[in-house]
C-alpha cells in the first residue's frame, strides 16, 4: 500500500500540474483586420517548425514571406544596411542590446501581445532588455559540445578534452562564445573588453586548437553526423536534432563544467518594418502555450513559455533531458554574451580573423 | 640521308609513351569530371544513409521528394525550394533579356561602328569577366547601400534591396558574356552582304532584320543561353545583393548543402541535374538547328 | 537610304552608349566606391566612417599576408594542374577524326557543367569525408585500415578548384588546337626534327594563345574562391575569399574587406598583364 502510495505520488509529480488546462486551452485566434495582408519573416535556418507558418497564415488569411540567416552577424549587416523589408528578426541577447542601441529596433506595443503573461518570469527582464521594450524570448539554449558516443563512451565533462582530443574538431564560427570560453580559462570575464586579455583569450585558443579542422556556421553537427568530426561545439538543438534524425544514441550533447555560453534568441522589430502590427500579432501567436509548444517539440530547444511547460503540451522527453533543460547548477555556470561596444567589438574582430588565420597555419 | 639510330629508337620510345598517354590522360580526365557526379546518382538511390557504401537499391528519397511537392501535406520547406526555383527562374529570365539586347548592342556596334576609344570599350568589356566574382559582389553591395542611403537622404523615401538589385547585378556580368559570344559571330560574318542589302535599296532598318539579324542570331541565343546559365547559377553576387524574399536556388541550396545530410538533398541533387541537363539539351538543339538553316 | 546606313555604322557609338552607361553605373562607380572605402576607417559595426587611414592596408600585408600567398599558391597550382590534365585531354579531342566523336567527347566535358556548381562541390564532400565513398571503398578493398583524412585540408579545395575550373581550361585550348594545322609537324619532321622538338618548336607555340587563355581564366577566379574552400576546406583550406567574405558580416569590417578585395584584384590584374604581354611577345615571335 504504502510503495503505491510513493508510486502515485510519483506519477503525480510526473503528470505536469496543469494536465486540466489541456482541455480549456482554446486554440489562438488571430484579431480581425489583418486579411490580405504581408508579412515577412527573417529567422535562423532550422529554427521553425513545418506548420508553424502555414498556421498562421491561415488563421489570419496573411501571406508570410520567409527568409533565413545563418548567425545573428548576417542578419545584423543586412538591417544596417538599411531594413529590406522584414517584420520579424530573431536576435539573440547581446545583439538585441546593440540594435537597440544603434535604434535598428521599434518597442513592442505589449498590449497587443496578451500572451505575454506566459513567458517563464525569470527570463523577462534580461540585462540586455530590463523593461521588454524591444524584444520577448523566442526559445533558449546553451552551446556546448556535441561528440560521437563511441569515441567518448565516458562523455565529456571538460573543455579540456575538447583541447586535448586526438582527433579532428569543430568550432563554433561565434567570436564573443568562444573568446568567452578561453576568458574563463584565464580567469577573466567572459565578456572582457580589455586589448590584453582578448589577445590573451586569442592565444589561448590558437594554442588549443590544433586539432580544429573547421570552424563551422552553425553546421557543426552536419560534420559530426557524416563523421568528419569527433567534437563539434554547437548549439544544443542542432545537436539533439541529428539524434533525432539517425534514431540512435552515436550523438550526445554536454555543457563541459567550466561553463558556456547560454543565450536567449528573441523575437523583434526592426526599424522600418512595413507592418508592425501584424508583427505584434506574429509574436503573441508564437507566445501562445499551443503554438510554442509544437514549434518546441519541433526544433528541440528549450521554451520560454512556461503555459507550453505547464499544460502539457511540450513532450516529456524533451522537458526531462537535461542537455535541453539543464539542471540549476549547471545553468549556474553558464554565461549571457552582452554588448561590448564599439572598441571592444573591433579588438574582438580583429582577433578572431587572427584565430582563422593561424588555426590553419 | 642517315639518321642517328639510336635517336631513332629514342623518338620511338617518345611516340609510344606519348601514345599511351594520349589515351590515359582522357581516361583518367573523364573519370574525374564524372566520378562526382556518378557517386551523386548513385547514393540517390542507396537504401542506407551511408555515402560510403551501397547496401541497396530504393526509390524511397524521391518518394519523400514525391510526396513533399506533391502529396496532401505539402510540407513547408518543400514550399520555400519550389518559391526558391521560381525565383530563379524570374530572375534570370529577366536578366538574360536586358543583358541580351545590351550584350547584341555593344556588340554589333564594336563589330560595325568606327568611333574613337574602342579599345577603352573592350577593356571595360573584358573586365567583368577577369574580376574575381566576390569583389563585384561586395562592390555592388556596397554601391547599392551608398546609393539608397542617399536616395533616403534626398527625398525621405526608403528603397530596399531586392529582384531589381539582383537583376541589374547579373545583367552587370552577363553583357560581357552575351557581348563576347555574339562578337565572335558577327567577326566570322561578311559585312559585304548587309552593304548589298543596303545598295538593293533595302533601308538599314530592314537590312539589319532581314540580313544581319538573322545571320547572328545564333549567336544571341547562344549569348542569352549562357547569360541564362550562369543567371541560374550564380551564387556569391546573388547573396551579396538580394532582399526580403529573393532567396534563389542556389542561395537555397547552399542553406540545405551546409544544414542537411538526408539522402534526398542527393535525390534533389540528381533532379536538378537531369532537368538542366534537358532544359540545354533542347535548346542547343534547336539552336543547332537554326545554325545549320544558315 | 545608303547614305543613312553609313551614318547609323559611323554613330556606332550611339549604339554602344545605354551598355556602356550601364556598365559604368553597375561595375566602374561601385568599383571607385569600393577604392575609397578601402581607405576609410572602421566605424560601429564594421561600415566605413572617416578619417582616411592606411591601416587596412597594412592590415593586408600583415597578418591576412599568410592567407593571401595561400590563395595564390592554391590558384597557381590550380592552373599547372588543369593545365596538365587539360592539354592532353584537349589535344585528344580536336585530333579526333569525326566530327561526331569529337563532338561527344567534347559534350562529355562540358555536360558535368550544367549542373549547379555548389551541388558539383557538394559532391567531392560526399567522396572525400571521412565516412565518404573515396575512403569506403579503399577501406573495403583491404588497401587502408583507417580512413584517410581529406576533407577540410588544402588538398580538398585543390582537387575542388581543378574540379570546378578544368573546362575553363579545356576549351581555349581545343580551340586552338582545332585550328592547328598538322602539316606543319610534318613539315618539322622532313626538316629533321624528333617528336619531343617537333611538339616544343611547333605544335606548343602555335596554340600558346589557347594555353594562355585557359590559364588566365583558370587562375582568376580561382584566386578569389570563395564557395570551394567554405564547403571543403576547413581551417587548412582557408583562402582570401573567405576572410572577405567574414568582414561584410554584422561585426565585420567593410574597409578591411575593400582593402582586401582591391589587393586581390590588383593581383589579378598583374597576372593579367603578364598574360597580355606573353601574347604580344607570342605574336612578335
Amino acid at each position: 500500500m504504502k510503495k503505491i502510495g510513493i508510486l502515485l505520488f510519483v506519477l503525480l509529480l510526473l503528470v505536469p500540474s496543469g494536465l486540466a488546462q489541456d482541455m480549456e486551452h482554446e486554440p489562438w485566434t488571430c484579431p480581425e483586420g489583418y486579411d490580405g495582408q504581408t508579412l515577412s519573416i527573417f529567422n535562423w535556418s532550422t529554427y521553425i517548425a513545418e506548420d508553424t507558418v502555414p498556421n498562421f497564415e491561415a488563421a489570419c488569411g496573411v501571406t508570410v514571406n520567409y527568409d533565413i540567416y545563418e548567425s545573428n552577424e548576417a542578419m545584423l549587416a543586412r538591417i544596417r544596411q538599411g531594413n529590406p523589408g522584414y517584420d520579424i528578426v530573431v536576435p539573440s541577447g547581446g545583439t538585441v542590446q546593440r540594435m537597440a542601441e544603434e535604434m535598428l529596433l521599434i518597442p513592442l506595443d505589449l498590449e497587443m501581445i496578451p500572451n505575454v503573461a506566459n513567458v517563464i518570469p525569470d527570463l523577462l527582464g534580461a540585462a540586455y532588455d530590463p523593461e521588454n521594450m524591444y524584444s520577448l524570448p523566442y526559445q533558449w539554449g546553451t552551446v556546448g559540445v556535441g561528440y560521437r558516443t563511441e569515441v567518448f563512451p565516458d562523455g565529456i565533462t571538460s573543455w579540456d578534452q575538447v583541447w586535448d582530443h586526438d582527433g579532428p574538431v569543430a568550432w563554433l564560427d561565434d567570436r564573443q562564445t568562444m573568446l568567452g570560453i578561453a576568458h574563463l580559462y584565464l580567469g577573466n570575464d567572459p565578456n572582457s573588453t580589455d586589448a590584453d586579455e582578448i589577445s590573451a583569450a586569442r592565444d589561448y585558443l590558437i594554442e588549443k586548437g590544433g586539432n580544429v579542422v573547421t570552424v563551422a556556421a552553425d553546421d557543426g553537427q552536419v560534420l559530426l553526423e557524416r563523421g568528419d568530426v569527433d567534437i563539434a561545439v554547437e548549439y544544443n538543438g542542432d545537436i539533439l536534432q541529428i539524434s533525432w534524425d539517425c534514431e540512435c544514441d552515436d550523438y550526445a550533447y554536454a555543457i563541459p563544467d567550466e561553463g558556456s555560453n547560454v543565450w536567449i534568441d528573441n523575437l523583434s522589430i526592426p526599424v522600418d518594418a512595413p507592418n508592425p502590427e501584424l508583427a505584434m500579432v506574429f509574436i503573441d501567436y508564437i507566445l501562445d502555450a499551443k503554438v510554442g509548444a509544437d514549434l518546441t517539440n519541433y526544433i528541440w530547444y528549450a521554451s520560454p513559455n512556461q503555459a507550453s511547460i505547464e499544460s502539457g503540451f511540450i513532450d516529456e522527453e524533451i522537458l526531462n533531458d537535461p542537455a535541453i533543460f539543464p539542471p540549476a547548477e549547471q545553468v549556474a555556470k553558464l554565461f549571457a554574451i552582452i554588448d561590448v561596444g564599439a572598441e571592444a567589438e573591433e579588438l574582438i574582430n580583429n582577433a578572431w580573423d587572427e584565430l582563422l588565420i593561424f588555426l590553419g597555419q | 640521308m642517315l639518321i642517328n639510330e639510336g635517336a631513332m629508337r629514342r623518338n620511338r620510345t617518345v611516340r609510344r609513351l606519348g601514345q599511351v598517354g594520349l589515351w590515359l590522360n582522357p581516361l583518367v580526365a573523364y573519370f574525374f569530371l564524372w566520378a562526382p557526379i556518378l557517386v551523386l546518382v548513385l547514393f540517390s538511390f542507396n537504401s542506407s544513409r551511408s555515402v560510403a557504401s551501397f547496401t541497396g537499391f530504393t526509390l524511397k528519397w524521391y518518394g519523400n521528394i514525391l510526396n513533399n511537392v506533391m502529396g496532401a501535406e505539402s510540407a513547408f520547406s518543400t514550399e520555400l525550394m519550389l518559391n526558391a526555383f521560381r525565383n530563379s527562374l524570374f530572375v534570370g529570365s529577366i536578366a538574360t533579356a536586358i543583358s541580351t539586347v545590351l550584350g547584341t548592342m555593344i556588340a554589333l556596334a564594336m563589330a560595325r561602328g568606327k568611333f574613337p576609344g574602342k579599345g577603352l570599350i573592350d577593356g571595360l568589356l573584358f573586365l567583368p569577366v577577369v574580376i574575381p566574382e566576390i569583389t563585384q559582389a561586395i562592390s555592388l553591395a556596397i554601391f547599392f547601400k551608398v546609393v539608397f542611403d542617399w536616395f533616403a537622404l534626398i527625398s525621405g523615401e526608403r528603397v530596399f534591396p531586392g529582384f531589381h538589385t539582383i537583376i541589374a547585378a547579373h545583367v552587370t556580368f552577363n553583357i560581357s558574356y552575351v557581348a563576347i559570344v555574339a562578337r565572335a559571330r558577327l567577326a566570322d560574318m561578311n559585312p559585304r552582304l548587309e552593304e548589298a542589302a543596303n545598295d538593293l535599296g533595302a533601308n538599314p532598318w530592314r537590312a539589319f532584320w532581314r540580313v544581319t539579324f538573322p545571320l547572328i542570331l545564333p549567336g544571341v541565343i547562344s549569348g542569352a543561353l549562357l547569360a541564362f546559365t550562369l543567371s541560374l547559377d550564380d551564387f556569391v553576387i546573388t547573396f551579396f545583393t538580394s532582399g526580403v524574399g529573393t532567396t534563389t536556388l542556389p542561395v537555397f541550396v547552399y542553406g540545405l548543402l551546409k544544414l542537411t545530410v538526408t539522402p534526398e538533398v542527393n535525390a534533389v541533387s540528381t533532379i536538378m541535374m537531369v532537368l538542366s541537363t534537358l532544359l540545354i539539351g533542347i535548346s542547343l538543339a534547336i539552336q543547332g538547328r537554326s545554325a545549320s538553316r544558315v | 537610304m545608303a547614305r543613312l546606313g553609313r551614318r547609323l555604322q559611323q554613330n556606332g557609338f550611339f549604339l554602344a552608349l545605354p551598355t556602356i552607361a550601364w556598365l559604368f553605373v553597375f561595375f566602374v562607380l561601385p568599383l571607385v566606391i569600393v577604392l575609397v572605402v578601402s581607405f576609410m576607417s572602421r566605424g560601429r559595426g564594421g561600415v566605413a566612417i572617416m578619417p582616411f587611414t592606411l591601416q587596412h592596408y597594412e592590415r593586408a600585408f600583415g597578418v591576412f599576408f599568410i592567407i593571401l600567398r595561400r590563395s595564390i599558391g592554391l590558384a597557381g597550382l590550380t592552373t599547372v594542374i588543369c593545365l596538365l590534365v587539360g592539354y592532353p585531354l584537349a589535344f585528344f579531342i580536336s585530333t579526333r577524326r569525326r566530327r561526331l566523336v569529337r563532338q561527344i567527347t567534347l559534350f562529355l566535358v562540358i555536360l558535368p557543367f550544367w549542373t549547379n556548381f555548389l551541388i558539383r562541390t557538394y559532391a567531392w564532400r560526399i567522396l572525400l569525408g571521412e565516412q565518404g565513398t573515396i575512403n569506403g571503398l579503399l577501406l573495403s578493398l583491404g588497401l587502408i585500415d583507417e580512413p584517410i583524412t581529406m576533407l577540410n585540408t588544402q588538398f580538398a579545395v585543390l582537387v575542388g578548384l581543378v574540379y570546378g575550373f578544368l573546362p575553363f581550361m579545356v576549351l581555349p585550348i581545343f580551340a586552338s588546337v582545332e585550328r592547328f594545322n598538322f602539316r606543319y609537324v610534318d613539315a618539322a619532321h622532313d626538316l629533321g626534327a624528333n617528336d619531343i622538338r617537333a611538339f616544343l618548336r611547333v605544335v606548343l607555340p602555335l596554340t600558346m594563345p589557347g594555353v594562355l587563355a585557359g590559364c588566365a581564366l583558370v587562375f582568376i577566379p580561382s584566386v578569389g574562391a570563395f564557395v570551394t574552400p567554405d564547403l571543403l576546406g576547413g581551417t587548412k583550406g582557408l583562402m582570401i575569399g573567405n576572410l572577405i567574405n567574414k568582414q561584410f558580416g554584422g561585426s565585420g569590417n567593410m574597409p578591411l574587406g575593400s582593402a582586401l578585395s582591391i589587393v586581390m584584384m590588383a593581383v589579378v590584374m598583374l597576372s593579367l598583364l603578364v598574360y597580355v604581354f606573353s601574347i604580344r611577345r607570342d605574336r612578335g615571335s
